[in-house]
């Protein structure tokens, strides 16, 4: 019986196994092209972006001349130096500071964008995201200009208020305050606009039931704005930490890490150790401490992406 | 019930849409308030460059009233349009631009439609690591790749840096990430019936990227090509590390490194080079503004 059971079975197996081998040619090759086609990707992710960043963390082992194994040798280096627990102090200011402050002035100019008429509203969109457009190197030479010592038009405007003149750049606490406030400039629009775009996708219904149930202005902004909001917020909140985190331009034109290393956050000072005092490897070790944090924002935003997949 | 229902609402909804519109024309009123005060704020920087590329030296150092011309002047701009360093730098940007932009779409565009619609071993990974290699900023790996370009140059002979074209290595990793990853979510959003219909009819896999998928995901690929675009004429770190002969700079930090000589600064002139280098990116904005933003909300929205 299991004799007669097992022939026609062993030809079904023959034949399924067939006809699955036709079937996995054509998937080989169909993947065989698609793996063709996504080949320059995978060979410039590899080669440009993954071996480099293994190679910075071999580079951080060697000393100055890069001829000798010094192990931890620069990282121990690192933690004895003051400059360094300024720059990690600073770093975090600067990076929260100004995420925070992006993404409420962001969400306070959404929302007053979103309040207005919508015929009006591309032409205000259009004007608050100017300061996202512009490179960000081209817009804090301008910044750098009304902040000049003895031409400042900040100043000239303030002192009719009886302000003093504010050294903008010149002062540690001013110059990180003017740092911040570029970096704030720059980014809010980014917040605005993704912020606008999720309050575009709120239900209005949502609105009139809360309406209804008798919900103040404050009430709708909490229970439905905000909740409905959430993943955007976080998302544009994370992506802008990584991105303010590991910003350059700004301070390197507004005030060089200046005055005294008061403004230097990590990569500022990773291109003034590396490549302007040539010495690469501690340059490296330095760029290399804003991985913990970018890989922990890293991580939220691909849970919350993954996460935004789904409820779609 | 149904009328009991109305009757009640009826009066209760009336009292309340006279107070609702009167508290919507007094918020409307408090928006378009706070909305200059934000656009003044947002927009002091460029009008106060474009005030004082049209000044002359002995204005900008004159104590008058800096937010008012009152002897406009466009040497500024004839010293700059007429300067060969200056024009040489204008020169590099745009055909590095122009070289990376095509780099980036011949790259991204394919591995876009293999990763969104042929399925094949790792391409999950795959797309989740294209969108964490957008994650990873440029501050990070311009030490290791400025040392691997130096080996590069002792181990070959080809010397890459200081030549404006090592550019063109260095940004694909910065704009193909993102290009990538939002040609994925517009490829993802055309209907499979399209493709399948194409196969059928028996068209080859390139023909149904080049017939079908990129002229129905036309409006993501113009604003993955605005990104490319605007990324690769704003980079600053990358061309401060790799380049440094005069004739080899692109705009942004040939502007900062000529123009600023010491500490000598001639502020009309920086201006006006500051001016002329956002210039492109705004004039796009200002023509494609909705793809602009298309890009960049699809990034996080998307996928």
């Amino acid at each position: 019986m299991a004799d007669v059971a097992l022939q026609p079975s062993s030809t079904a197996a023959a034949r399924t196994a067939q006809k699955r081998s036709g079937l996995r040619n054509v998937l080989g090759r169909k993947s065989t092209i698609a793996f063709l086609m996504a080949l320059p990707l995978i060979l410039l992710i590899a080669t440009l972006v993954i071996y480099p960043a293994f190679y910075a963390v071999h580079l951080a082992t060697l000393n100055k001349s890069m001829a000798r194994f010094v192990g931890t040798g620069n990282f121990e280096f690192l933690f004895k130096r003051e400059t360094f627990w300024l720059v990690v102090k600073q770093s975090c200011i600067f990076a929260i500071t100004a995420v925070i402050f992006k993404a409420v002035i962001g969400f306070i100019v959404a929302h007053f964008v979103h309040n207005i008429p919508a015929k009006g509203q591309r032409k205000w969109r259009g004007m608050l995201l100017v300061p996202w457009v512009i490179p960000p190197a081209m817009s804090t030479l301008a910044w750098l200009w009304l902040f000049d010592p003895s031409y400042s038009a900040f100043n000239y405007t303030l002192s009719f208020f009886g302000i003093g003149p504010i050294p903008w750049t010149g002062d540690p606490y001013w110059a990180r305050f003017s740092v911040i406030l570029v970096n704030i400039w720059v980014g809010a629009p980014f917040f605005m606009i993704m912020y606008l775009a999720a309050l575009k996708s709120v239900p209005d219904q949502l609105y009139e039931a809360a309406a209804i149930d008798g919900a103040n202005w404050w009430q709708r902004i909490w229970y439905v704005t905000l909740p409905m909001m959430r993943n955007i917020i976080a998302i544009t909140t994370l992506f802008s930490l990584i991105v303010t985190f590991a910003n350059f331009d700004i301070v390197r034109i507004l005030t060089a890490g200046g005055p005294l290393d008061h403004t230097h956050i990590f990569a500022t000072w990773a291109f003034r150790v590396g490549i302007e005092g040539s010495d690469i490897p501690l340059g490296a070790s330095v760029s290399l401490f804003m991985v913990p944090i970018l890989a922990v924002a890293a991580i939220f935003i691909l849970r919350d992406i993954s996460k935004r997949g789904n409820e779609a | 019930m149904t009328t009991i229902t109305i009757d009640k609402a009826g009066p209760t909804r009336k009292t309340k849409y006279g107070s609702m519109s009167r508290d919507r024309a007094w918020a409307l009123r408090w928006s378009y308030f706070f909305l200059v005060i934000f656009a003044i704020f947002f927009l002091t920087p460029p009008i106060y460059m474009l005030i004082t590329s049209l000044k002359t030296s002995a204005e900008i150092s004159a104590a008058t009233n800096p937010w008012w011309v009152f002897h406009p002047t466009l040497d500024n701009y004839i010293a700059l349009l007429t300067s060969n360093q200056f024009l040489r730098f204008f020169w590099n940007s745009a055909i590095v631009s122009i070289f990376v932009v095509s780099i980036t779409m011949l790259i991204s565009v394919p591995a876009a439609f293999a990763l969104s619609r042929m399925r094949f071993w790792g391409s999950t990974v795959l797309g989740t690591g294209v969108f964490l290699t957008y994650l990873i900023p440029e501050t990070l790996l311009f030490i290791p790749l400025f040392k691997m370009f130096v080996v590069i140059g002792d181990w070959t002979g080809i010397q890459l840096i200081n030549r404006w074209y090592v550019l063109l290595f260095i940004y694909p990793t910065l704009t193909v990430p993102f290009c990538t990853w939002i040609m994925i979510g517009y490829f993802a959003s055309i209907p499979k019936e399209l493709d399948e219909a194409a196969i059928i009819d028996g068209a080859s896999w390139f023909q149904t990227l080049t017939r079908i998928f990129i002229p129905v995901a036309l409006p993501g690929l113009i604003a993955a090509t605005i990104f490319a675009f605007t990324v690769s004429w704003a980079q600053f770190l990358y061309p401060l590390v790799f380049t440094t002969s005069t004739d080899q700079l692109v705009m942004p930090v040939g502007i900062i490194t000529t123009l600023i000589k010491g500490d000598v600064f001639n502020w009309g002139q920086i201006m006006t080079g500051a001016l002329l280098g956002a210039a492109p990116p705004l004039i796009i904005y200002a023509f494609l503004m909705d793809y602009y933003i298309a890009g960049l909300t699809a990034g996080a929205t998307k996928g």
